[in-house]
């Protein structure tokens, strides 16, 4: 497993380098790469900007059945989601943005897990399998 | 941050991304541009997408932005040379990139800027 910091806008480039060659490693295909690289530059831009900087764990997974995927977690220890369905709902942002990133990410993989405390950081994780 | 050159061929300002865009980098071109078409006049703006792996809610909406800008300098924007992967994934995102415009190259790109009247 890798794990990369996200302290910087340099960082986020380098989780997206990162997902991609994983991706292109577990057999994803180039739209499914594309796919997940995008969610997990959402997701890093999140863990930078709202988080104050966090932590990417990029790996191959493999499922039951024989197909194989890519993981990644993403962490931080920021102020936390206090409205975690708000905060999924297109187009509501905390933010001057699009309020696209969050919700955009999860439509974008196959598994989106979420969890935050006010408080207490916020924990992302995404699963994309090959088809 | 790496920047991204802007390139002056005519009355076009012609910009090719080449490398992994990070945030700044756009809001940087974003700057440059708007710089760019207050000093030269230009009419329009060709930007050239061919090597972007990705655009994510941040790049797309910068990419809208500089439309907008441009038109405020009465300058049309036209996007070219977006992958097929990247137009599937913007969309399933929900970005439209309304506002500007979108060829299939430059080529397509420079005919849409020099069929305007």
């Amino acid at each position: 497993m890798d794990e990369l910091p996200i302290l910087s806008g340099d960082d986020v480039v380098r989780v997206r380098q990162r997902v991609r060659v994983v991706a292109a490693e577990s057999g994803l295909s180039l739209v499914d790469q594309t796919k997940v690289v995008t969610a997990a530059s959402e997701l890093a831009r999140n863990a930078l900007v709202h988080g104050g900087g966090g932590l990417a764990r990029v790996e191959v997974v493999r499922s039951g059945n024989g197909r194989s995927g890519v993981r990644i977690g993403f962490t931080d220890e920021g102020p936390g989601i206090p409205d975690l369905d708000l905060a999924l709902t297109d187009g509501w942002t905390s933010g001057d943005g699009l309020g696209l990133g969050l919700s955009g990410a999860r439509r974008l993989v196959d598994e989106f897990e979420l969890t935050s405390k006010a408080g207490g950081g916020t924990s992302v994780v995404v699963v994309k399998w090959s088809r | 941050m790496e920047r991204v050159p802007i390139i002056k061929i005519g009355r076009t300002l012609f910009v090719s991304i080449q490398i992994d865009l990070q945030d700044e980098s756009v809001l940087r071109l974003q700057d440059d541009l708007a710089d760019e078409l207050a000093k030269t006049g230009a009419s329009g703006v060709i930007i050239d997408i061919t090597a972007v792996e990705i655009v994510d809610s941040f790049i797309g909406r910068m990419l809208t932005m500089i439309g907008s800008i441009s038109r405020l300098f009465d300058a049309e924007t036209v996007i070219v040379g977006m992958r097929p992967a990247v137009a599937i994934t913007l969309t399933e995102l929900g970005l439209s990139l309304r506002g500007v415009r979108t060829a299939l190259n430059a080529d397509k790109g420079l005919e849409m800027l020099n069929g305007r009247a």
